[in-house]
């Protein structure tokens, strides 16, 4: 892969997030940097989607810093970090199930339309002409994702790796910067884990998005990520490339157990 | 072997080149293809066409692509790709297309036969399955992609965008303006316009080299019956590597002048249909019958009162709707019903399939069923059937307007000749036949005979009406102990028409009568066996019933019914017939992958059934092994009843 990897987007410093004395994470310290696909592994209640969830402004740490683009980030709130360039997809798919692919993908881009809603609901002027370029841009997701068949078809009769992928499209809509995947792979079968890969390293490689992803399979993450976090019980016990992350006596504990 | 066309007529344009821009002369805005692009259809001239065209071609020249040069072609179909066709043919090269779906050891024979220097494939998926090959193929100098998507990374120093090839094309062409002129004007209607690859079921594939002129008379002669001219629209989704793409898409359009569709992906194929909305349409007979299936299923949601319009009307457009679409004289009284059944059924019917626009509709390939194809032919749809193979252009039979009939495959199209020979064999001469195999003289001797006639391996006869019947490949073709013809894929194909019967098997080669084993389709029969509370346990249970057994002997007695009026194939009646007690299976060797049925192999392995059908026996005890998918094997037993069944006296063996 020849992508250049650049500076360092996103720093969390000493991270520490608590609920009322469940401690979730314990300072915990890592970065992420422009266009690399960074993951994050470990085992069940590790503290994996409560990383993503502070990363993207739904829980507030107690302790520890967030540099942004070098810049502290104040308290925020989950659409000022969807503003900010930051879109997610969810373990347990979050689209609207009545509505088309289409309408749902578009919804996506609800953050960057411009025109006051008297406008759009009666479809007017400029709010017109906006829609139009929106739906462009929609169309050109669509694309990317080759999922023009489905493009009239209700959400909640797809089967559920498309929906996945229309999840993946509404993120994409949002033209983030950084984008966080929960378990993108997760309940898949093997040729749409394939499928999946091939998208994430698509959109990594020709939009240039920083990419974070929480996956369980070993498999694919070592394959496609750059750097991998390690996390158990809250804690960072590995950062590295996937190789060091593999051979990492600790990782191997947590994920074996002792003994291995 | 030479070819005897009346290019008179043509003004000059016998090669497909010169056709293109003479249609960019005279109908330089009228829309020439179409492709869906970002959920929007883009329209390119043909005035656009032929500047593209132009271009390529002299993009290709400048990259040293030569006369007699082959153009290997691999995708969907793109607008970008059949440009390239015509480019390459601008240039005295002949276009290759390969079926897209390959795997990339399967095109390697392909592409190591034609010689391939240059290549034009759809995108990074088909880029890297020649990468993976090209090691072997050190003739292969060039590849061209249409879709950039993917293919930041790959700097091999031979790909190239199509875009690049235009630009270098276009600065070729400002340099020697006249450069491509003269290419065209060297085209001779005699050159080799394309090559088309056998499927290679007996063997390895086959280069069939068609000329310009073998094309060109055939669509002409498709558009003289079916009087097809400059407007229309026809959906391209077959393969651009099949013959029919070829001369519907390809040829047809170039010679009438009409509109390609090019569809946004494969699966988007049925939606597509309807927006465009063809007026000229082909498909194979599954397709129809996909498309069937789903109105059956959509229908039984439907409420009650929808049901029962449905019905009327269905039964009224069975009763008339044919002969309505022949122009055969019909009662006032069915014509009043059929107008108000177009106005509330067959119109949004047609709508729904896509075909609203439909003037003429084709299927090929196989047999289809003729339920099924009155299906269509009654709710309006003028579906005909045609006959024809790689070698003849896909142009040999037609069914004409207001003479079709479901089990022929239509009279001799204009300026064909048909000889059934001795043993059956259909033979057929004509303008549209092949130029020759490529680099296989021996082939090529092998298939046309002295008189030169084209050998097509199909027995048929010619109806009283001088239409082409086709019964079964030559080589399965036998004689009954009498003499009379015994053509086995003739009464299987019958049999399997009943939706009861998923596969049969017939013998008679040699014998004094026919005899057939059957499997039934548990799908269908278990529904009916539901419906009628017929309680059983799987197949071989369900297979064993009386019920079971009594319904299929009577579907074995319509169909000998149905034989008994006809003279060729009267003696072929199913005298008596079993139920085998386990499905036939390729896992066990008694179907070919494509599910054919290896007739010999089956006879060999159930020689007791055979021996118990002629040796009069009521019953046979048969234990056979099984493999599981899982690999484990087991037994199957049954003891399986044998039933006579009704023959018919044939009706006139006069004709």
């Amino acid at each position: 892969m020849s992508r250049k990897i650049g500076d360092v987007i996103l720093d969390l410093q000493n991270i520490s997030l608590r609920f009322g004395g469940v401690k979730a994470l314990t300072d915990i310290s890592f970065n992420i940097r422009e266009h690399e696909v960074r993951a994050i592994i470990g085992p069940n209640g590790a503290g994996k989607s409560s990383m993503l969830n502070v990363i993207n402004g739904v829980y507030h740490p107690q302790d520890g810093k967030i540099f942004y683009r070098g810049v502290e980030r104040k308290k925020m709130e989950p659409h000022m970090a969807a503003s900010t360039g930051i879109a997610r997809t969810f373990q347990n798919i979050a689209l609207f199930k009545g509505m088309s692919v289409l309408d749902n993908i578009m919804t996506g881009r609800t953050l960057k339309m411009k025109s006051n809603m008297l406008l759009q609901a009666l479809w007017l002027g400029p709010a017109q002409k906006e829609e139009i370029a929106h739906r462009r841009k929609v169309e050109e997701i669509i694309d990317f994702l080759e999922i023009q068949h489905i493009r009239k078809t209700p959400v909640g009769r797809l089967p559920y790796g498309l929906q996945k992928r229309v999840d993946l499209g509404r993120a994409l809509a949002m033209e983030p910067q950084i984008l966080l995947l929960d378990e993108p792979m997760a309940g898949m079968n093997v040729e749409e884990k394939q499928d999946m890969c091939r998208f994430i390293l698509d959109v990594n490689d020709q939009f240039g998005t920083t990419i974070v992803l929480i996956e369980h399979d070993m498999g694919v993450v070592m394959d496609i990520s750059d750097r991998v976090v390690v996390l158990d019980y809250g804690k960072k016990i590995g950062d590295g490339l996937p190789d060091e992350v593999r051979s990492s006596p600790e990782v191997i504990k947590a994920y074996l157990g002792a003994g291995h | 072997m030479p070819t005897q066309v009346n290019f008179d007529s043509l003004d000059g344009l016998h090669t497909f080149p010169r056709l293109l821009f003479h249609h960019a002369k005279v109908r330089p805005n009228a829309p020439a293809m179409r492709e869906k692009y970002l959920g929007i259809w883009q329209t390119w001239t043909w005035s656009d066409v032929a500047e593209r065209v132009r271009a390529l071609a002299c993009g290709l020249a400048s990259l040293g692509f030569k006369r007699g040069d082959n153009l290997a072609i691999v995708g969907d179909n793109r607008p970008h790709l059949y440009m390239m066709m015509s480019a390459a043919q601008c240039l005295g090269g002949v276009p290759v297309p390969l079926y897209q779906d390959a795997v990339a050891a399967e095109m390697l024979f392909v592409l190591q036969d034609a010689g391939v220097r240059f290549a034009i494939v759809e995108d990074q998926e088909q880029v890297d399955k020649l990468l993976e090959i090209k090691d072997q193929l050190p003739s292969l100098e060039h590849i061209i992609y249409d879709d950039p998507r993917g293919m930041r990374h790959y700097n091999q120093p031979f790909l190239h965008d199509v875009h690049e090839l235009m630009e270098m094309g276009r600065i070729h062409d400002r340099n020697h303006s006249d450069f491509l002129n003269d290419e065209v004007e060297k085209g001779h209607f005699d050159d080799v316009s394309v090559m088309l690859y056998t499927s290679g079921t007996t063997g390895k594939p086959k280069g069939v080299c068609q000329t310009h002129a073998a094309f060109i008379a055939a669509a002409q002669g498709g558009a003289q019956v079916d009087k097809l001219g400059a407007e229309g629209d026809i959906l391209s989704y077959l393969p651009m590597a099949w013959v029919g793409d070829h001369l519907f898409s390809f040829a047809q359009s170039l010679v009438c002048g009409f509109t390609i569709n090019c569809p946004e992906s494969g699966e988007t194929v049925m939606t597509d249909l309807r927006e465009i909305g063809p007026t000229y349409y082909f498909a194979p007979p599954r397709v129809f019958e996909s498309l069937l299936t789903s109105v059956q299923i959509r229908m039984e949601d439907a409420g009650p009162l929808k049901q029962r319009l449905f019905h009327h009307f269905m039964a009224v457009a069975k009763r008339c709707g044919g002969d309505i679409l022949d122009g055969k004289p019909v009662s006032g009284g069915d014509r009043f019903q059929y107008w108000l059944g177009n106005l509330l059924i067959y119109g949004p019917l047609r709508n729904v399939l896509g075909m609203s626009r439909i003037r003429v509709a084709y299927t090929a390939g196989a047999a289809i069923g003729p339920e099924l194809f009155s299906f269509y032919r009654s709710i309006g749809i003028n579906l005909k059937q045609l006959y024809g193979q790689t070698e003849t252009c896909a142009y040999v039979c037609l069914q004409p307007d207001g003479q079709v009939k479901s089990d022929t495959v239509g009279a001799p199209a204009p300026g064909v000749e048909i000889k059934i020979a001795d043993n059956g064999e259909v033979l057929v001469k004509g303008a549209m036949l092949l130029k020759e195999y490529y680099k296989r003289p021996d082939a090529t001797a092998e298939s046309i005979n002295a008189d030169g006639y084209f050998l097509t391996g199909d027995a048929g006869f010619l109806d009283e009406d001088g239409h082409l019947k086709i019964i079964d490949r030559a080589k399965d073709v036998g004689k009954l102990s009498n003499g009379a013809m015994f053509a086995p894929n003739y009464i299987e194909n019958k049999l399997k028409f009943y939706p009861f019967v998923k596969e049969a098997v017939c013998f008679g080669h040699d014998r004094d009568m026919v005899c057939a084993f059957i499997n039934i389709d548990v799908g269908a029969v278990g529904n009916w066996a539901e419906r009628r509370n017929i309680a059983y346990s799987g197949y071989t249970d369900l297979a064993g019933k009386a019920q079971v057994l009594e319904m299929i002997k009577s579907c074995i007695e319509e169909v000998n019914a149905a034989l008994a009026h006809d003279a060729m194939v009267a003696d072929s009646q199913v005298h008596r017939f079993l139920v085998l007690h386990k499905e036939l299976d390729p896992d066990d060797d008694e179907l070919t992958r494509t599910r054919k049925v290896r007739r010999n192999f089956i006879a060999e392995k159930y020689k007791v059934l055979i021996d118990a059908l002629y040796g009069g026996k009521g019953k046979q005890y048969i234990e056979t092994e099984v493999k599981f998918e899982d690999g484990r094997r087991g037994k199957v037993s049954a003891d399986l009843a044998i039933i006579d069944v009704k023959t018919f006296p044939i009706a006139k063996k006069a004709a």
